[in-house]
């Protein structure tokens, strides 16, 4: 296992996540901002929760980097195509599973059956996160792929 | 036809809405004061709005809750009453910690007061004015969710609704005494959108804007004259407030008519550094240091990518507004066309706005005390590019677009330029400045304006050098220090001006000339006369009546636009006007200064090192 590298190119790779998805807000993409929504499960404040919510996503970005170089282990290599093909996969687990299940698990966000009440008034995702703009599937894509791409690329599997 | 002063402002110090006596919101541009408009009825009845109000025949009153921008509007039918209360809701930092908060939103409480009333509600955007498309999708308990390319609008209501995929959305209701219904429209920008609950959380959201507007009305100092109309004044100018960056906006409207019917259509949702050191004076003088503050920082910030030279005016960022456009596809306010959005008055040249700058800072050091190392650096590049500008013709502070004049308000403010950073230099604030040709230049500007300014046959100062027409901006010379209020000069100008510009009841027009078919009189020129009165041109007595009854110009709910027709006195062309609004504080300030028998307009700079308003010291 290559500790140094998968702490260096996860790091990376959920930077460019990050401004990838942040750079199609600015543009008016989409409205998901994944920092936002993870730091709100802690607080209510929109700037304390942007700061908790980037460190957060620094560490899902680290654990998931963890599977995805634990896949290049197994195969005994690390090309951008694969990690690519691993972030596409996770990209959709995100739009589909992962989106279905954050109004259940998040305190403050309102779903088709609940709220809005006065905790519960974050905006629900919705199927494949539509809610947050149509295009948003494609930058969420987008950035996985590339995410996993960084990873496939830069990431070196060493001999054990 | 709605009057344009049939309208109140409601606002959160980014965005304002217009909301009619009837209770329409006719203009919303959303999220910031020059974004598209959602709701644009205010320029064509096909623009997009949102109605509440009773079905039947009514009558209507309102008010703004005391010291707040909350509306209230009371509708009295022939079977009870309806108070609806309109606001953009704010709070206060401590509560935006533990709340979660829309980013933008508008919210409209309507209770029954007496007896049974059906109520009608017509949601009609029009995102883009006018011309974007768009898609209406009821999602249920989340409301009616409209994607615009401003982004995500959502409706949420506790009246029922009908809706359709294109057209407007309906909702309609009969409230007996003591039941309330609430209306929740949100945008959410660039994040995923927050969706506030109706009935208590609505009332705590009212509850909590009235105390953030109570609290920030209560540092208001003054208790002069009028003080209810220097008070409303105040709470305008706020709401006119780019709070993300400190600038102030002239107006959030486009092509409201300075004539109706006519072509002086301009749009003013943006900010001009003419109106500078008249705000940074009216926000001072009232004990608003912080907005005062932010606004000089705003001046000086925002101007840097081209300074020395000065754009007239900027976007509240302090970017060059879009190119001007002419959207024939709005029929105009009463058929005032065109409509134009953007102004190309931006590429214009207007001396007078190193004088107010440079003034304003000057302010700054007066209240505050000193000036950073960079600001210096900025005055000083102010300070040469006026020696080496001011004998240069330029289209001057009424933005004609005929062409450039030597313009004596032009001049006098580059004569008060130079003049306030020589007393800077004096004090010890602003070292290594070229004081010798500074003092040359400033002697230089008031021979000019003195020979060339002065028509001996009209005995009066004139809009122009060697010009024999007169302009109600000659009123500020002593406002700037150029000439005493008590001068014979002065007061032979203001005569000529009282009697060839006075349009009755105080008001005067900014000029007339035989080749301009009118405009209503200027708002805020009105009130340069009471303030010359105030300052020594006049008897406390002439400066308190005149200054009374142009405060009574104001709407019933104490705002104004830019002009007002004498005829009528209805409100002409953008509304509400941050300019009239700052000239009615100032005449304020200067009147309850005079009641006072303070020095007329305060400008002496302290020592460097001093503290700020501390008597000079005498050598």
């Amino acid at each position: 296992m290559n500790w140094s590298g998968w702490l260096l190119w996860g790091f990376v790779g959920t930077v460019v996540l990050t401004t990838l998805m942040a750079g199609s807000q600015g543009m008016h993409l989409t409205r998901m901002n994944l920092p936002y929504m993870l730091g709100t499960i802690f607080t209510a404040s929109r700037d304390r929760a942007k700061a908790i919510g980037f460190a957060l996503h620094l560490v899902n970005g680290w654990i998931f980097a963890l599977i995805y170089v634990a896949a290049f282990n197994s195969w005994g290599r690390a090309t951008w195509w694969l990690g690519g093909a691993i972030g596409l996969v996770h990209g959709l687990f995100v739009l589909t599973a992962g989106m279905r299940l954050v109004p259940g698990i998040h305190p403050r966000m309102a779903s088709e059956t609940q709220g809005p009440n006065a905790v519960r008034q974050l905006e629900p995702p919705g199927f494949l996160a539509l809610n947050y703009g149509v295009q948003t599937p494609i930058s969420v894509l987008a950035a996985h792929l590339l995410f996993g791409a960084i990873l496939g690329a830069f990431y070196t599997v060493r001999a054990s | 036809m709605k009057c344009i002063d049939d309208y109140a402002i409601i606002g959160d110090c980014r965005s304002a809405a217009l909301v009619s006596r009837d209770g329409s919101i006719d203009w919303l541009c959303w999220p910031r004061f020059d974004s598209p408009s959602i709701f644009g009825t205010l320029l064509d009845e096909t623009a997009g709005h949102w109605k509440i109000a009773p079905t039947g025949p009514f009558r209507s009153e309102r008010r703004y809750v005391q010291d707040t921008n909350v509306l209230q509007t009371r509708f009295y039918t022939p079977t009870g009453s309806l108070l609806m209360t309109d606001l953009m809701p704010v709070a206060s930092a401590s509560e935006e910690h533990h709340i979660l908060l829309p980013e933008h939103e508008i919210l409209r409480v309507v209770e029954c007061e007496s007896g049974n009333v059906e109520l009608e509600m017509l949601f009609d955007p029009r995102p883009g004015y006018g011309l974007a498309s768009f898609r209406a999708v009821d999602a249920g308990r989340l409301g009616v969710r409209v994607q615009t390319p401003s982004g995500l609008l959502v409706l949420r209501t506790d009246l029922p609704l009908t809706t359709a995929n294109h057209g407007p959305i309906r909702g309609h209701g009969t409230l007996r005494a003591g039941e309330a219904r609430h209306f929740s429209l949100t945008l959410a920008e660039q994040w995923q959108a927050v969706l506030p609950p109706l009935g208590k959380w609505s009332r705590e959201s009212v509850a909590r804007s009235v105390a953030w507007w109570k609290d920030w009305a209560s540092h208001l100092t003054y208790e002069g004259p009028a003080r209810d109309s220097v008070a409303r004044s105040a709470l305008a100018l706020k709401l006119l407030i780019y709070a993300p960056s400190g600038a102030v906006i002239a107006a959030p409207s486009t092509s409201l008519p300075e004539r109706i019917g006519g072509d002086l259509n301009w749009d003013y949702r943006f900010c001009w550094l003419r109106d500078g050191s008249l705000t940074v004076r009216a926000l001072f003088g009232l004990g608003y240091a912080e907005e005062a503050q932010g606004f000089v920082s705003w001046l000086l910030q925002a101007t840097r990518l081209t300074q020395p030279e000065l754009r007239i005016l900027y976007d509240v960022h302090g970017n060059k507004p879009n190119p001007e456009r002419i959207f024939n596809h709005l029929a105009g306010y009463a058929g005032s066309r065109p409509v134009r959005i953007g102004n190309a008055a931006v590429d214009q040249l207007q001396l007078d706005v190193y004088g107010e700058v440079i003034h304003a800072a000057t302010e700054l050091v007066r209240r505050e005390g000193d000036l950073d190392r960079e600001t210096r650096g900025m005055l000083r590049a102010f300070g040469e590019f006026v020696c080496q500008n001011w004998q240069r013709p330029d289209e001057g502070i009424w933005e004609p677009r005929s062409g450039k004049a030597h313009n004596t308000h032009s001049r006098v403010l580059c004569w008060a330029a130079l003049d306030r950073l020589l007393e800077l230099h004096r004090k010890g604030h602003l070292p290594r400045v070229p004081a010798l040709k500074f003092a040359e230049n400033r002697e230089l500007i008031r021979r000019d304006v003195e020979t060339r300014a002065w028509n001996s046959a009209l005995r009066s100062y004139v809009a122009r050098l060697d010009g024999d027409r007169l302009d109600a901006s000659l009123l500020l010379l002593p406002w700037y220090g150029f000439e005493k209020a008590s001068s014979e000069r002065m007061r032979q100008t203001y005569a000529r001006i009282r009697d060839h510009l006075g349009a009755g009841g105080g008001l005067l027009y900014r000029y007339r000339r035989e080749d301009f078919p009118g405009e209503g009189a200027f708002g805020i020129c009105g009130f340069w006369g009471a303030e010359y009165l105030a300052l020594g041109g006049g008897t406390i007595e002439d400066a308190q009546e005149t200054f009374e009854r142009l405060c009574a110009f104001a709407n019933d709910v104490g705002l104004f636009a830019e002009e007002i027709d004498p005829a009528t006195g209805h409100a002409l062309g953008n509304f509400p006007q941050a300019f009239t609004h700052v000239g009615l504080i100032n005449a304020a300030l200067s009147l309850a200064g005079r009641l006072e028998g303070e020095e007329p307009v305060p400008r002496q700079v302290p020592a460097h090192g001093a503290e700020p308003d501390a008597p000079e010291v005498q050598p």
